[in-house]
């Protein structure tokens, strides 16, 4: 799996799902006799450095995390989603992300859809700018938000310091997920099968969800498990604009902050890791119903 | 992209070695410049950024701070503090906004015990808890009552993630203690009364400064320092000092293995020359005798009124450690919630 993502192309990395491809094969390459070992010396080394590269960054921080949260054993998790203040922003935290997730999954794959199919003044210019909210940095984008919906908001809508203002930062920081891994899927798209199903009689509504939706689904589940992860996490954006109310507008990032201010580094690991199961069983829920949406094209 | 044995064994051997001179890019920390001068790790909360780089000028004119040049870093309290105990930074002078940020770098072994022994008691600058309010005060706030009136919109940064957020707390307990005497019920009912009206508890003093500014509430509870020199950058808002207030003491040490320089630095600021640029950017001194004006100060030839009370943190609440676990306990660790968490989930909750 790592190395399909490393795409090492004419490396012969394990066996392609489709096992009718040995034609293409360089010649005098099928010489392996035991399936164990099939990496190439310049695989190898792929999968060396990539394995090194994600040790470092990600799984040794992580693996820290959830041993700092283990030294409590269970009473530590017990303790920590016991406190009613940190249940409560448990639930708008992940609350809101899935409402966030919900709304880019039907926004994000229009604005794809718009950018892709349409043609129309100042396109390229908006494609440019749907990239904005990740090139800002979030404490820049929470000023803007709060300039635009706090109380000297020009449009006069007083959204800051509510559970709204949470979701409009999170929606914002979001936005590019969805449009970004929709997009060039949309691209690729043939639009000889949409011809050929509307020839046969099909109306348009059976082919977005017969032929479109089904060839969208997996890039749509993996920019929305994006969308989620980031969206639980979010702080930068949400400090100036959400006024961390208990109870309110507390988000966990900001319960994690707490706990480490007042030295409870297990508590704060043990909320994180919390975090991190909610974002794996929704990454993992998301996968499922993705694969059951791309089987009914 | 195909590679014979012998270039992949090169390969992995070239990358082996960039990965180890990647971890044996450790922070160069034995202080000297290309120059021959000492170069000084100061490191130290947001706020007093401006007053030091006038005093770090000033102290490189002098004789013991000749050639002695400084690498900077300001950041939240509590950052900058776990930053240096447990994130390894160098560091050879740090300046904080709360003790329990330097006495952390006690704990870890990198402060002397005695840091705190000295004439000042390690503080280098002194500033008290005040109410921030609309340019021309248009609800006539006068003081710590005013505020808790119905409708009044509170802006205070969040005890929890905020280390400094807790000497406005501590201010706006004392005063309900003072005018209740002493009645610690009433005081706690105070404290109910201020997160009623508290409308935004953005994460850092910096961050409800900007959240105010930005339009949010009615009053910002703020030190004075910032209100000053919020002032000298033309933002728009008075401040008041109310009638019970809190001195806010920042302390200061040097680490155990600074460079003597570092020791020298310290000195220099309780010189009337660095006490006085300490001033000019709304702080009060912390030795007698520093003149000057300070603009922004609401009068700024009398810049530093006195307020009729003066809580301290050792006299009134028996000193950090001790307030620390009375009012700021999170709960975690099976003792109570403290006082101000407390009153925190009664008033989040009601609010729902």
């Amino acid at each position: 799996m790592t190395s399909a993502l490393l795409g090492t192309p004419a490396d012969t990395v394990g066996e392609p799902s489709s096992g009718q491809r040995t034609p293409r094969r360089p010649f005098g390459r099928r010489r392996r006799a035991s399936p164990r070992n099939t990496l190439t010396p310049g695989a190898g080394l792929g999968l060396g450095i990539a394995m090194i590269w994600f040790s470092l960054l990600v799984l040794i921080p992580l693996i820290a995390i959830i041993v700092t949260a283990g030294e409590g054993g269970w009473s530590a998790y017990f303790n920590v989603l016991r406190s009613d203040q940190t249940w409560a922003a448990v639930k708008l935290t992940v609350g809101q992300a899935a409402i966030v997730t919900l709304i880019n999954i039907v926004v994000g794959t229009i604005i794809a859809w718009v950018l892709v199919r349409d043609q129309f003044w100042g396109k390229s210019l908006l494609n440019i700018i749907i990239d904005v909210p990740f090139a800002l940095p979030t404490i820049v984008a929470g000023l803007v938000l709060l300039s635009l919906y706090g109380p000297e908001s020009p449009l006069g809508l007083q959204w800051a310091n509510t559970e709204r203002a949470v979701m409009l930062a999170l929606a914002f920081v979001t936005l590019p997920f969805i449009v970004r891994t929709v997009q060039p899927v949309l691209e690729e798209l043939d639009a000889d099968v949409e011809e050929a199903a509307a020839s046969l009689g099909a109306r348009r509504g059976t082919i977005l969800r017969r032929i479109i939706l089904p060839s969208l689904a997996p890039a749509i589940a993996a920019g929305a498990a994006l969308s989620f992860s980031r969206a639980i996490s979010e702080y930068g954006s949400l400090v100036l604009l959400s006024g961390n109310l208990p109870f309110r507008t507390e988000v966990v990032s900001v319960r994690v902050l707490t706990f480490i201010e007042n030295g409870n580094t297990q508590s704060a690991a043990a909320l994180a890791s919390v975090m991190l199961a909610v974002a794996l069983v929704v990454i993992v829920a998301l996968d499922i119903v993705q694969r059951k949406v791309a089987n009914r094209g | 992209m195909k590679l014979t044995p012998q270039a992949s064994r090169r390969l992995a051997a070239a990358s082996l070695a960039s990965l180890v001179a990647l971890t044996a890019c450790s922070t160069n920390s034995d202080g000297a410049t290309a120059e021959g001068g000492v170069s000084l790790d100061l490191v130290a909360y947001s706020t007093p950024e401006t007053a030091y780089n006038e005093i770090t000028a000033n102290f490189a004119k002098t004789t013991e701070g000749e050639g002695v040049e400084f690498q900077t870093s300001y950041g939240p309290s509590g950052d900058q503090s776990r930053a240096i105990s447990e994130g390894g930074q160098a560091a050879d002078f740090v300046n904080f906004s709360l003790e329990g940020d330097l006495t952390r770098l006690v704990d870890a072994d990198l402060v002397a015990v005695d840091w705190n022994a000295g004439e000042h008691q390690g503080i280098v600058a002194d500033s008290v808890v005040v109410i921030v309010t609309r340019p021309g005060n248009p609800l006539g706030i006068k003081g710590w009552e005013d505020i808790v009136k119905p409708g009044v919109e509170i802006v205070s940064p969040n005890p929890g993630s905020s280390g400094g957020a807790r000497w406005n707390l501590l201010a706006a307990y004392g005063h309900a203690l003072e005018v209740n005497g002493g009645d610690e019920k009433a005081a706690r009912q105070y404290l109910v009364d201020f997160f009623n009206n508290a409308v935004a508890l953005p994460g850092s003093a910096r961050d409800a400064l900007t959240s105010f500014t930005s339009g949010v509430g009615d009053v910002l509870i703020s030190y004075e320092n910032e209100a000053i020199l919020a002032r000298q950058n033309d933002q728009e808002l008075d401040y008041i000092v109310p009638d019970e207030t809190l001195l806010i003491e920042t302390p200061a040490a040097v680490t155990k293995d600074a460079e003597p320089e570092a020791q020298s630095f310290l000195d220099y600021l309780y010189t009337d020359e660095a006490q006085a640029s300490f001033q000019k950017y709304g702080y009060r001194p912390v030795v007698d005798g520093v003149t000057g004006e300070v603009d922004g100060a609401n009068d700024p030839a009398d810049p530093f009124p006195t307020p009729k009370v003066l809580f301290t943190i050792a006299d009134d609440f028996g000193g950090w450690p001790a307030a620390a676990e009375k009012f700021f306990a999170d709960g975690e660790d099976g003792e109570p919630l403290g006082l101000v968490a407390e009153v925190q989930q009664e008033t989040g909750k009601l609010g729902e």
